[in-house]
Parts: structure tokens; C-alpha cells; sequence
């Protein structure tokens, strides 16, 4: 976990410049990740169906710096951040899209179904807000225990307009459990607008977790500073016994739903303006003020992680097709 | 060998999960302070508190959910679905979650979650209050589907399944929870997948569940009047099946009934006539019956649901209709 110190003067706090340096180390590794899974479709290697978080790296590097080792997640479709932030190595992740025994789940889930459940990863779901109320019963369970750990599920805007969301909060802000929803609201389901999806404006949909009285905490989702604190301040209340918590980061979706996505839905000149003035690596390196140098030592070690990390995972074993239905049953 | 009700059997298996095992604890609507819809939370609420005994809002999703979730982390929750009707409104956490997650982790979780649920006619609630939907779960791999009817049977099967790694949709039917009978002075797990001969016969082997399984009796002694010796085979976990039991006994009587209250179209004696035909080919001399409910929602006056629901009757006739045919 990143350390924080307290804003001179303000009472607020802020993170310092080498924390902050490896917030972008990783965002960066994640967007490198990204586009070489984009390359790899493309170039047919990889089976299925891939979604990538172009444009939303800070929101899954923010919120996972803030958790501890023995917190759990559950992630999205959109899955490959949140799973690197939480600390799978990428070499295990690239193997899992590739369908190989060493993928982080053994080839049998695939890109929308990363697992690592030693690093607290309890599985990406493909069902939009699928893994919402498992979150709420992992809380559950670690408050009948009296441990001091938090469950954390991210989801995205579509998402809150499912019946499994509001079930979700209502229950989780009922016993009080230590959860905290991430919300990674990107304006966009699938191809369908906020404006044709959300009857409130977009950027107020913390308000639904309001109406369960639950707590909530508003972040830019391109500042991963912000975020971070978020999360921490969000991780501190639910610890605490104090209850649930909903983080809204507001996010941008830099990308197409599902890779090879034409985006005919998408206003283009909209879409190069958001790339252009949303970007959370270029807003962060700028903050940085980083050098080309070293802008390029961290590039060149993220490109080259990743490159070997498809090395990996074209050299990886094919699972036998005779163990399919081997983890069926416990 | 003490005798309980049905009612009592499921509550004292309970009891048993909740005094030894502190992972253990239970989620429904109800369940507390009211005891259950069906009463068979009674008194316990008393004896383990609000913590192990939770009330829940009206939220079928959340419940499986949040089971799902404190299972992958260690507990052992058994979960309440007040009619399974309202299963319907969880099936996405069972269907999606609960069965596949150990599959596509590759093996890194399970989730040790059992989901009580009952159902039935015979007390005319009309469409949505009665249903019989065990077999569309015996079509979701990665579930184990219990479906008891006696006492004894309805306690060691809720043990075990309360202790098995894997989700386990447990049924129990509305009209059973009166009926009494003898169970055993210590509570022994009953293994998932062991059928239950409850009579031996040697002209038809008649393969009931639930209700039916009463039914079923009553026919075969009606049967035994006309000269007809009637086997009964409960196979009381539905996934896993206990083939080989059902199948000796068909090799034995060369006749085959399937029977449950549930409608017959895409029923589990689809699914039993299956196995047999192809397991036991050879040895049949009749076709399989199977009896189970008209394809109709149920309707309320009791005349109607009378009609629609399978009776004692309805096995009689099929016996005969099988030993017509030799």
C-alpha cells in the first residue's frame, strides 16, 4: 500500500512524488498490457471476446493501491486492470487470454474471468453487475469474523440500473458490511449513452447509493491521486465498522466497448477530444513533469514486461481437452 | 428410533450444522422472529441470535449472492428461498455464480453454499405459489439438486449437503412438513447420490420423488390387491443420480414408472426414462410411463388443482398401462 502524507497546512493529504511515480509505472504497464492485447486479437492469437481499459487505468491503479493484500475484489468484463493492480503478474494474465494451464485461472475462465484468489482477486464477472452481492457476502463474512478486511466490487454505470445493484446496496447498507463499490462510470453501457440509459444527469449517480444512506465519496477517475484518496478514506470508514461505502469515479472509456469495436455509435470528434484532455497517463505525466528520458526507461520496462509476458504465454501449455469438466465439482 | 415430523427433521439438522459448526449460519426472508413461512426456523433465532440467524429484506438476488460470496470466503451459509417460485428471482447469482465459479477460477474456489427452498400444491395458492421447478437445476452443471420426502431422509441429506464443498439446491415440498417418522437417535449424514429402496417389488419399479413418492406407495398397495408387485425407488438426489440402483431394479421388474408432481414435459422422468431406456434396454418389456403434472400453470379453485396435480391414481394407472404391455 502507497503512504500518504498529510497536506501542509490543510489538514487534506496528498500523495507523495515517488508514490505517485509508481502509480504511473503501473498505469502505464496496464495501457501497454492493453494494447498488445488489441495487436494479439488482431493478429488472431486470441480466442473469445476482450474488453480493454483504455482510458480507465487510473480508477483500477487508485483503488487498489488503497487495499491490502488479504482485501478482495471482484471485477468486470472489462477486467485486465483491476487484475494487474491487484498484483497478478501479467505473463499469467496474457496466458489466461491465450487459453494456457499457466493463466491465472488455468485457461478455464478467459479474459472476462480472471481469478487469482491468492492476491484476493475472487474473479472478473461477464455478467453486468454479476459480482456485486458476492462482494457483500465476502464483507459479511468478514465481519462475522471480526477481521479487518474490506471487499471491494467494481462496476460501471450500466450497471446501477440492474436490480442486483440496488438488492446489493440496500442489503450491504442494512448490516452495515465492510464493502466499498467502485463505481467506474464511464458514461457508456455497451453502446447505449448516460442520456439514453440514466434518468438522472450523469455525473450525480452516487445519488443512488444516497438513497440507501450510504456513504459516498465523488473522485475524478483520470486523477489517481484522487482516486487513491478516495479509496483509502473509503477502505478507512468500511474497516472501521462504519459501514459500506460507494466511490463514483467519474471515468472515460478512451476505446471501444469490446475490441474491434467501430464505435459507429460514437461521435468522433467527441471521442478525440476526451483522448486528447482525458487521458489519466498523459494527465499524470504531466503533473509529473517527466522527462523524455525517463518517460522512456519506464516505457521501455513496461513494453518489455509485456513482451514477455506473450512469450510466456505463447510457450505456455495447452490444458488436455480431457480435463475440461475437471473442477465441476468440488 | 425417536419419531419427528418432516417439520422438525429439516429444524434439528439445523440445529446440529449451527452447535458445531461456528461457519454456519442462516439467510431468508422471515426467518427469525416468525420462525420461516413454513415454521421450520422456529426457536432458533432464541438459541444462536441475530448474527447467525438474519432476516433479510425481500431480495432473492442479494440472498443467493451474499451466500455465494461469505461461502467463497469460508462460511457455510444456508440460505432460505421462501417458495421456490421465487427462485426465479435469483437465478442469475445460482445459475451464472454459484455453479460456475469453480469452473472458471480453474479450481480456486468452491462455494459450499445450500439453498433451502420448498414447494407443492395441495392448499390452492393458484400459479405462483406451488411450482416444482427442481429439474431445470439438474440442467445447470456445477449444482447438486436434493429432493427428500421422508423424515429421516430430509435430516441426513440436509447434514450433508450443509458439508458438501459444492452449491446444493435442496428441496422440500410443502405437504411433507407434517408427516411423521422415525429418524435415528444420532444424526448421520445420508451421502449425495444413493437412491432409497422404500419397497421391493417384482413387476415394476416405479422412480418417485418428493410427494410422489407417497403416492407411489399408496398405489403399490393398491397394486399388491390386483396381484401387481410394485418396487419404489426414491432417488433422492436428483444430480447426482444414483443410476445403478435405479437401473438394477428396473433389470429386476423389466417395467418402469417415473413419477413427480412437477408437469411431465421436460420433467426429471424425462431425464430417468433416458438413463433406463438406455441402461436397461434389454430388460424392458413395456414402455416407460411417466406420470407428473398437465402442462398448465396451476389453477386456484381446488377443484382444478386437483386435476392438474398427479395422485395416487394416476401411478396406479400407469402401473397398469406398463403390465398391459407384457
Amino acid at each position: 500500500m502507497a503512504t500518504v502524507e498529510e497536506k501542509a497546512g490543510s489538514g487534506g493529504r496528498r500523495v507523495s512524488e515517488e508514490v505517485l511515480k509508481g502509480f504511473f509505472r503501473e498505469m502505464l504497464l496496464i495501457r501497454r498490457f492493453e494494447e498488445k492485447v488489441e495487436e494479439r486479437f488482431r493478429a488472431g492469437e486470441l480466442p473469445g471476446f476482450l474488453h480493454v481499459a483504455i482510458g480507465q487505468e487510473a480508477a483500477a491503479t487508485g483503488v487498489c493501491a488503497a487495499l491490502e493484500r488479504d482485501d478482495v475484489i471482484a471485477s468486470t468484463h472489462r477486467a485486465h486492470a483491476h487484475a494487474i493492480a491487484k498484483g497478478t503478474p501479467v505473463e499469467r494474465i496474457m496466458a489466461e487470454l491465450y487459453g494456457k494451464v499457466e493463466g491465472c485461472s488455468r485457461g478455464y475462465g478467459g479474459s472476462m474471468h480472471l481469478y487469482d484468489v491468492a492476491v484476493g482477486n475472487l474473479g472478473a464477472n461477464a455478467v453486468v453487475a454479476g459480482g456485486i452481492p458476492g462482494i457483500v457476502g465476502a464483507a459479511l463474512a468478514f465481519q462475522m469474523r471480526g477481521e479487518p478486511r474490506v471487499a471491494v466490487a467494481f462496476f460501471g454505470d450500466g450497471a446501477t440500473n440492474t436490480g442486483t445493484f440496488h438488492e446489493s446496496l440496500n442489503l450491504a447498507q442494512l448490516w452495515k458490511v465492510p464493502a466499498v463499490f467502485s463505481l467506474e462510470n464511464n458514461g457508456w453501457a455497451e453502446s447505449t449513452p448516460a442520456r439514453q440509459q440514466l434518468p438522472l444527469p450523469v455525473d450525480e449517480l452516487a445519488k443512488r447509493a444516497l438513497a440507501y444512506g450510504m456513504k459516498t465519496i465523488e473522485a475524478d477517475g483520470q486523477d489517481v491521486e484522487a482516486v487513491y484518496l478516495a479509496a483509502l478514506a473509503a477502505r478507512e470508514h468500511a474497516v472501521a465498522g462504519k459501514g459500506p461505502v460507494l466511490v463514483h469515479l467519474r471515468t472515460h472509456r478512451l476505446t471501444g466497448h469490446y475490441v474491434g469495436d467501430p464505435q459507429v455509435y460514437r461521435d468522433k470528434d467527441e471521442l478525440r477530444r476526451e483522448r486528447e484532455t482525458k487521458d489519466p497517463i498523459e494527465l499524470l505525466r504531466a503533473r509529473l513533469e517527466l522527462s523524455e528520458s525517463e518517460l522512456e526507461t519506464i516505457d521501455a520496462a513496461a513494453t518489455a514486461e509485456v513482451t514477455a509476458a506473450v512469450e510466456f504465454a505463447k510457450a505456455g501449455t495447452d490444458p488436455p481437452p480431457e480435463d475440461a469438466l475437471k473442477y465441476v465439482y468440488a | 428410533m425417536p419419531e419427528v415430523t418432516y417439520r422438525e427433521a429439516v429444524r434439528d439438522a439445523l440445529t446440529h450444522a449451527l452447535r458445531t459448526d461456528e461457519r454456519v449460519f442462516l439467510m431468508g426472508e422471515d426467518i427469525g422472529e416468525m420462525g420461516g413461512s413454513m415454521g421450520v426456523t422456529q426457536g432458533l433465532l432464541d438459541e444462536f441470535g441475530p448474527k447467525r440467524i438474519r432476516n433479510t429484506p425481500i431480495s432473492e438476488m442479494a440472498i443467493v449472492g451474499t451466500g455465494i460470496g461469505s461461502a467463497m470466503q469460508g462460511m457455510r451459509p444456508v440460505v432460505e428461498i421462501m417458495y421456490e417460485d421465487f427462485l426465479t428471482l435469483s437465478m442469475e447469482q445460482l445459475v451464472n455464480q454459484a455453479a460456475k465459479h469453480r469452473t472458471m477460477s480453474g479450481g480456486q474456489v468452491s462455494v459450499p453454499l445450500t439453498i433451502r427452498t420448498q414447494g407443492g400444491a395441495g392448499w390452492s395458492p393458484g400459479a405462483q405459489h406451488a411450482q416444482q421447478l427442481e429439474a431445470w437445476f439438474v440442467h445447470v452443471p456445477g449444482l447438486k439438486v436434493v429432493f427428500a420426502s421422508t423424515p429421516a431422509d430430509v435430516r441426513g441429506l440436509l447434514w450433508a449437503s450443509i458439508q458438501d464443498e459444492n452449491p446444493v439446491l435442496f428441496f422440500e415440498h410443502r405437504t411433507l412438513y407434517p408427516i411423521k417418522g422415525e429418524v435415528p437417535d444420532e444424526l448421520e449424514p445420508i451421502p449425495l447420490g444413493r437412491a432409497r429402496i422404500h419397497r421391493e417389488g417384482e413387476d415394476v419399479t416405479v422412480v418417485a420423488t418428493g410427494r410422489l413418492v407417497h403416492e407411489a406407495l399408496e398405489a403399490a398397495e393398491a397394486a399388491e390387491q390386483e396381484g401387481i408387485s410394485v418396487e419404489v425407488v426414491d432417488p433422492r438426489t436428483l444430480q447426482p443420480l444414483d443410476e445403478e440402483t435405479i437401473l438394477e431394479s428396473v433389470r429386476k421388474t423389466t417395467r418402469c414408472v417415473t413419477a413427480h408432481e412437477a408437469v411431465t414435459r421436460g420433467g426429471f422422468g424425462a431425464e430417468l426414462a433416458a438413463v433406463v431406456q438406455h441402461g436397461a434396454f434389454d430388460w424392458l418389456d413395456a414402455p416407460i410411463e411417466r406420470v407428473g403434472a398437465k402442462f398448465g400453470p396451476l389453477p386456484f379453485a381446488p377443484a382444478l388443482e386437483q386435476w392438474v396435480v398427479p395422485h395416487a391414481a394416476d401411478v396406479l394407472d400407469a402401473v397398469r398401462r406398463t403390465v398391459a404391455r407384457a
